[in-house]
């Protein structure tokens, strides 16, 4: 039996008028009203919305035991804003490595800081907690690329000679996008306590590494291993390296200069997460760890951990 | 280092003028002062030695507190990296391969130098002088090296046409060897290796840089740039009869290209179609398969469905207008609209009219289905959702313009592009999420991957946009506007453009990794399939490229053009074109 039916409609939009459906005389079709009345009615309306995980942070900065003052600088900063059935974490994590004398390391790691963290929270974060958060006109990528090219303009500008690391790491939503120039490192820290490296180290060991020219032992103790071939503040090229991928579930990232990761080396790193108590915790051990093996450089590390 | 003086030799009554080299001797340890200038002055013995056409006569040297000097011949002209700076572009193969013989011809003196051989250490643009008379000549021979340390806070140029084992501190006529490769690619390509990552040549192809170079000089100064010395040429000599044997366009270098290039043509012979199909009328769309029958649409009006085996006929059904649309398969039934003006849905067997919906303008949009309902975009500029099981309408909204991309369906979401340049995002009640514009039309489909949504415009960019917020992560911009709908596989996408090429992109660093140049339009979306990428252009060309580099694996034209998109099942590969032919290849 063929039923024709009419029904309204449970949304915002004016119903349209409706045609009616061509005779189908030579094809009956037989449609149950109840297995209709199911199939009419809108798609599942249960907004589905972000089911994000908790992020909590440690920190840890400590000029080492060497150096008589810290050109490292980090910075960080987590929010979560949940509205309408809607989640929109937001994170940004950087640490920048300062490089040059005459206190000009400090300056360009800070300068490179205020000018990234400051282009990203306005180009972005700003916009996204306006009342029309329309998406930008550039993408993640392209404002990340501008704030560290003015970084670097501004580095050469007040603080010639000087030179920085970068490292950040963006979370918005579910996208992360991490940024670099130099060897400040962002590992991802699976729930087993296993780190890997998310980015590639801009040093002439690493690339004679990848070669497979020198093993990762004999790079350690390289007598160029601190020869970097991309930083901030020296010229060309400061092009940085602009990964995209999605913001981990589970787990943590730990970002952190040469300081820490040169010196403690990844077994003992592992080892420490594995039985930290708690994001800080992890941080300062792993600061103690980096000064008990003589701490010969500023140590620096953010982990983030996703849970 | 110094300076080069222009300078008169005083000793001799008619004018004799020479080049006077200062080199100054920056080590602050006395000891290793001395070290230096012992070694500058053991070396410049040993240039004396040395007679060739090619390196400017010695002819007296001395030490003068912490500076040394070298008396040499004059040469009037310009060093490679001054004529590359002021020619702002890459040089001619012809001129490259003249230069590159004759120092081939020098290195092969000093390696062969009796009672040892002399290694240059130091081949660079900056180190190799052109005369009047274009000869070559290779100056500084490296005597003046400073010690250099390097601590953290100074970033040190990375010389950029040293070999990996130089570092190591390993030199052996080999080095000289990959310095020449890396000279001769900075010239051919006009990219500085010291301002690129060290060691990168094989990731900045000669050709890809300056597609006039021939395939047998890029593999020359490849080989020359082995980072394993002994995979390099084995020596100076057997890289300049390479060398001469490309300029003179005979020898064993051309037969082997010729060889490979004769594999390729058979290659391209021997692959045929299974079988073909003619319709009455120009092919413009894609194919759909399930249970061993192929669907295809034609502008002839009809939908028909042949045995995907062997092209047999088995029905056709009749719309009021030419059919683009990729038919939908679910639950026995197709769906697709016509530029009609309907969405048309039939059944599989018999393709027996189901049920049909009108809209208010022609369809040239390929039909998603989700949760039970339909999503098509029509001429009529809405967005129309149906129900799908007798076609009524849910819902529709007003895009403001065209809808000639296809929906598609993830995360809980609707997905679709219009030709004002609008990507929006709706639930599934018709409420719009998010809405981000491109600068000109998009008319391709978007296409759905791990919470981002790829998408191409008109515009010319392949938009990376975050599924849940809209923002853009990422764009890449190609040469000129596009209508493909990429695909995509692991951590690549794989998109077309009416640039004629075929790009690989990163997915996760957003650059290129190969691109595929065509000589015509590719407003094909690509398919992924067992490794490699197929697609095909407005020639009518079907192409099968290596997913991973970007090779050719087959090519193959139709008689007509081809603006669909092929499908592959069970290593056969479909498509249509407007020589009203349906193609079976094997592929």
């Amino acid at each position: 039996m063929i039923k024709k039916l009419r029904y309204s409609l449970k949304n915002l939009f004016q119903p349209k008028p409706q045609d009616p459906v061509e005779d189908l005389t030579d094809h009956e079709v037989s449609i149950d009203t109840k297995e209709l009345d199911k199939t009419t009615t809108p798609v599942d309306t249960k907004t589905v919305g972000y089911s994000s995980p908790h992020i909590s942070v440690g920190y840890g900065l400590s000029p080492g035991k060497q150096r008589n003052h810290n050109e490292d600088a980090f910075f960080t900063l987590t929010t979560m804003f949940s509205f309408n059935e809607s989640e929109l974490p937001f994170g940004l994590y950087i640490v920048a490595d300062g490089m040059g004398g005459h206190k000009n390391g400090e300056i360009a790691s800070e300068l490179a800081i205020r000018t990234v963290a400051g282009t990203l929270l306005k180009e972005i974060y700003t916009p996204l907690m306006s009342l029309d958060p329309q998406p930008a006109e550039l993408s993640f990528r392209e404002i990340f690329h501008n704030g560290i090219e003015q970084a670097n303009a501004e580095i050469i500008t007040k603080s010639y000679g000087g030179g920085t690391t970068i490292t950040a790491v963006l979370i918005v939503g579910e996208q992360m996008t991490i940024a670099h120039v130099g060897d400040s490192r962002v590992y991802s820290v699976d729930t087993n306590g296993n780190l890997e490296a998310l980015t590639r180290d801009h040093s002439l060991v690493k690339r004679l590494q990848e070669l497979g020219q020198i093993t990762p032992d004999e790079a350690a103790v390289h007598p160029q291993r601190n020869v970097l071939y991309r930083a901030l503040g020296q010229g060309e090229p400061f092009e940085p390296e602009i990964i995209s991928t999605k913001r981990p579930e589970s787990g943590s990232l730990l970002v952190c200069s040469d300081g820490l990761w040169s010196i403690v080396g990844k077994e003992n790193m592992q080892s420490i997460i594995k039985s930290g108590i708690s994001p800080q915790d992890i941080c300062d051990r792993l600061i103690d760890a980096a000064n008990d093996a003589g701490g010969p450089d500023n140590i620096s590390a953010i982990l983030v951990e996703f849970s | 280092m110094g300076a080069v003086y222009r300078a008169q030799d005083l000793r001799f009554k008619v004018e004799k003028i020479v080049a006077v080299k200062e080199m100054i001797n920056q080590a602050t340890d006395p000891e290793i002062q001395k070290t230096i200038v012992e070694g500058f002055e053991r070396e410049a013995n040993i240039l004396a030695t040395v007679s060739h056409p090619s390196i400017p006569t010695i002819y007296d040297y001395f030490t003068l507190g912490t500076r040394s000097y070298l008396v040499m011949e004059f040469i009037e002209g310009d060093n490679l990296e001054i004529k590359l700076q002021q020619r702002r572009a890459p040089f001619n193969e012809e001129e490259v391969i003249a230069w590159a013989i004759s120092l081939c011809d020098v290195l092969d003196y000093l390696h062969t130098h009796e009672p040892e051989p002399i290694i240059f250490r130091d081949i660079k643009p900056a180190n190799v002088m052109i005369t009047r008379r274009n000869q070559v000549r290779l100056v500084d021979f490296g005597i003046a090296k400073n010690f250099q340390t390097g601590s953290k806070g100074t970033m040190i140029g990375t010389e950029g046409y040293s070999p990996p084992e130089q570092y190591r501190g390993e030199a052996s006529p080999a080095v000289d060897i990959y310095a020449l490769g890396a000279t001769l690619h900075h010239l051919l390509t006009n990219q500085d290796p010291r301002t690129e990552p060290p060691f990168t040549f094989d990731e900045r192809p000669i050709r890809e840089a300056n597609p006039n170079i021939s395939v047998a000089m890029e593999t020359i100064v490849n080989t020359a740039l082995m980072y394993n010395p002994p995979d390099r040429f084995e020596n100076a000599a057997t890289m300049r009869k390479t060398l001469i044997a490309l300029a003179q366009k005979t020898g064993l270098l051309e037969e082997e290209i010729s060889i490979a290039q004769a594999t390729q043509f058979f290659q391209d012979q021997s692959h045929s179609p299974i079988w073909t199909f003619t319709c009455e009328d120009e092919i413009r769309g894609t194919a759909s398969y399930q249970d061993g029958v192929l669907y295809i649409g034609s502008y002839d009006h009809n939908l028909y469905a042949l045995e995907a085996e062997n092209g047999k006929f088995i029905w056709k059904y009749a719309a009021n207008g030419g059919i683009v649309s990729k038919p939908a398969i679910h639950d026995n039934k197709l769906y697709f609209g016509s530029t009609d003006q309907y969405v048309h849905a039939i059944s599989c067997r018999g393709g027996k009219k189901v049920w049909v919906q009108s809209t208010e303008g022609a369809i040239y949009s390929s039909p998603t289905i989700a949760e039970g309902h339909l999503f098509i975009g029509s001429d009529d500029e809405h967005l129309h959702v149906l129900n799908i099981l007798a076609g009524r309408e849910a819902w529709s909204v007003n895009l403001g313009s065209r809808v000639r991309s296809s929906p598609i369906v993830a995360a809980d979401s609707v997905f679709i592009g219009s030709e004002n340049g609008e990507i929006q995002c709706y639930d599934f009640s018709g409420n719009i999420r998010w809405r981000t514009a491109a600068k000109r039309a998009v008319t391709a489909s978007p296409h759905f991957y791990d919470h981002v949504i790829y998408i191409t415009s008109l515009d010319g960019i392949l938009y990376a946009i975050d599924a849940k917020s809209g923002w853009v992560i990422w764009r890449y911009r190609m040469e000129s506007g596009s209508i493909s709908t990429p695909t995509t596989n692991e951590n690549h996408i794989y998109v077309g453009s009416t640039d004629n090429s075929l790009y690989c992109i990163n997915i996760k660093s957003a650059n290129k990794v190969w691109s595929f140049a065509t000589d015509n339009q590719v407003n094909s979306s690509p398919v992924f399939y067992k490794g490699a990428v197929y697609f095909c252009n407005v020639d009518g060309l079907v192409y099968s490229l290596h997913s991973g580099s970007g090779r050719l694996r087959w090519k193959y034209q139709t008689d007509g053009s081809i603006t669909g998109s092929p499908i592959i099942v069970n290593d056969i590969l479909y498509i249509g074109a407007t020589d009203n032919k349906v193609y079976a290849l094997p592929a």
